[in-house]
């Protein structure tokens, strides 16, 4: 185990070598000057050649390379070119726990939705509760969650005024004030997500129920919820956790995108308007951070597979 | 009296009428197929179907919806419905030719890299892995941001994360059906390496590939809206879905119908997808196709 996981970690950092790479190459290939784009393209020729040189940008682009990745090592992202040249990191660190609080809390969502859903959807197969469970997924998958964000702002917080339309306050600010911002985009994010577990639950759950362990305690009259919810259902939820790896890419996509229909300062929000502002360190190195989410919670999916399921083993 | 047929020496119903069949029997997939035959006919003929000039402010302004406007007027007094019915030829024409792109590329890079196997395919699969380890929005987000916004930036974009997708379905593929036997054969008797790849593997991958193209049109449909609404779609002048949606949001609390409909008509189009898709994955009997991108 200790084994694989050092493998898993290695192969991990790899990807995040590469992925810095390609960030720091593209971004270079870029049509306009970031130099002219901070002086407003007012400054004259000499400023701009001062300037070149103050961000090292006058050195071979090898050089700019390896400066770079050595600063990116420990932790930091240069500083944002727009308004009060604010270090990245700083920038990051302010919206980096805006973005895992709603992520998981739109985690939380989706699996309150998406559990019983599933589970009822199976054991009643093919009746209209199934029937019905299984469209709503469909639409849940289809509705840009953007869109769905901004009608529950107009049902929640225009018609019945029970929510806040936007903003986020911090979790130390008290768990009421943290849960009444952020529950609408929770939902809007989450239910795509649900709706994409929920069918998985579904049928691993029917292939569980056919299994001969099962059928051989049906047979003596056992079918208890204590026979599902102990014996089948832990055994269901196994290649379902193989799918959140996948679907946590839809939770994170959700993220940066709902972020900005509701104002969070979250890592989206600040990614989408640096990119218009086309701030690109903080363009860079948002990127870099969401890459390296994602990566990682990759890699703690497949590490929690062993532990849900103890007859996988990884040496 | 008539002569007795014996089953098996009745001709087999052609593939097309077997799927229509399978098509009629499941009724989510007909709706699907109706609905986007009504949004695909409105799209190509839009300037003879839409009621109005979809730029014309002649109009009263954020009027609700009444028989004139069946959609109501925008902040600026035009038409909704006729807005909607032309930004659907951007949207669906996105979503279409990303998918399109996507698996020209995708499927040549996953034959190549199956069927030549040793270096071209580390380095492929290197290539691929990597990209796979994004999530596919992610990816076009920060291409656009490289390249800039415009139709033409945002195709581009789009295609380009979701090659990995098709690379991966068709690589597979590839693999399994190098094992038969007919492949040797033709090999065997000279047949050229591209002639096998693109008469004998090509076709006997067709399925998975078609419900991989449908999964992702859906996906692509809500990246290019997202992409837009985010203000890095294809621009300003032209109106798409998800344009409409983006300008309709400042007044929505004055003027619900501006922000609702163009939602609507995007979840429509991407239900109607998602049902084609998962009735072909049913007819085709094709296990498991990633459930992912946007």
């Amino acid at each position: 185990m200790a084994g694989y996981l050092i493998r898993r970690l290695i192969g991990a950092l790899v990807v995040m070598f590469a992925v810095a790479t390609l960030v720091f190459f593209m971004l270079r290939f870029l049509p306009g000057d970031p130099i002219a784009t901070m002086l407003f393209e007012l400054g004259d020729a000499e400023a701009v050649d001062r300037l070149r040189a103050k961000y090292g940008l006058d050195q071979p682009i090898y050089v700019q390379f390896w400066k770079w990745l050595g600063r990116v090592a420990v932790g930091d992202l240069g500083n944002s070119i727009y308004g009060s040249r604010i270090p990245v990191s700083r920038i990051i660190a302010e919206s980096l726990p805006r973005t895992m609080s709603l992520a998981s809390l739109s985690f939380f969502v989706a699996l309150i939705i998406a559990l019983p859903a599933g589970l009822v959807s199976a054991l009643y197969k093919h009746t209209k509760l199934d029937h019905t469970v299984t469209v709503i997924a469909f639409l849940g998958l289809s509705m840009p969650d953007f869109w769905f964000a901004i009608v529950l702002i107009l049902i929640f917080a225009g018609n019945l005024q029970w929510l806040p339309a936007i903003g986020y306050t911090p979790l130390s600010e008290g768990i009421w004030a943290w849960l009444r911002h952020l529950i609408l985009p929770a939902i809007a994010i989450g239910t795509p997500f649900a709706a994409i577990i929920a069918r998985m639950i579904r049928s691993s759950m029917l292939e569980v129920l056919q299994m001969e362990y099962i059928r051989v305690a049906r047979s003596k009259g056992l079918l208890t919820p204590r026979l599902i919810m102990v014996h089948a259902f832990p055994n269901a939820l196994i290649p379902v956790v193989t799918v959140t790896g996948i679907a946590l890419g839809i939770l994170l996509t959700g993220t940066v995108v709902v972020e900005n229909v509701f104002a969070i300062k979250g890592l989206g929000r600040v990614l989408i308007q640096s990119i218009l502002n086309r701030d690109f360190p903080v363009v860079q190195g948002s990127i870099f951070v969401i890459s390296a989410i994602f990566i990682f919670a990759n890699l703690l999916v497949d590490v929690l597979y062993t532990v849900i399921d103890p007859r996988i083993r990884y040496d | 009296m008539a002569a007795i047929t014996h089953v098996n020496e009745l001709p087999a119903p052609p593939r097309r009428a077997r799927w229509i069949r399978h098509l009629i029997r499941d009724r989510r997939a007909l709706i699907g197929v109706i609905v986007l035959t009504i949004f695909v006919t409105a799209a190509i003929f839009a300037p003879l179907i839409a009621p109005y000039d979809p730029n014309a402010m002649v109009f009263g302004i954020m009027d609700g919806p009444s028989w004139a406007h069946p959609l109501g007027t925008d902040d600026l007094g035009r038409d909704l419905l006729s807005r909607l019915i032309h930004g659907g030829r951007v949207s669906l024409f996105v979503g279409v030719s990303t998918v399109g792109l996507a698996l020209i590329v995708g499927v040549g890079l996953g034959l190549v890299a199956g069927y030549y196997g040793g270096f071209l395919d580390t380095v492929i699969m290197r290539y691929i892995d990597l990209q796979w380890a994004f999530p596919n929005f992610i990816i076009a987000v920060y291409l656009v941001a490289v390249l800039g916004q415009g139709m033409w930036n945002v195709i581009a974009a789009v295609s380009l994360a979701f090659i990995d997708d098709f690379a991966r379905v068709a690589r597979g593929m590839v693999l399994t059906i190098k094992q038969e036997q007919y492949i040797d054969a033709a090999r065997t008797v000279g047949v050229s390496d591209w002639r096998i790849m693109w008469r004998h593997i090509l076709p006997n991958a067709t399925a998975p590939l078609i419900v991989q193209g449908t999964v992702s049109i859906s996906f692509a449909i809500l990246a290019e809206a997202a992409l837009s609404f985010l203000g890095l779609g294809v621009g300003v002048e032209t109106p798409t879905w998800g344009l409409i949606l983006a300008d309709g949001r400042t007044f929505i609390s004055r003027a619900w119908w501006i922000g609702v409909f163009p939602g609507l008509f995007i979840m429509l189009t991407v239900l109607s997808i998602n049902f084609v898709g998962d009735s072909l994955r049913d007819y085709l009997d094709v296990r498991e196709v990633k459930d992912e991108g946007a």
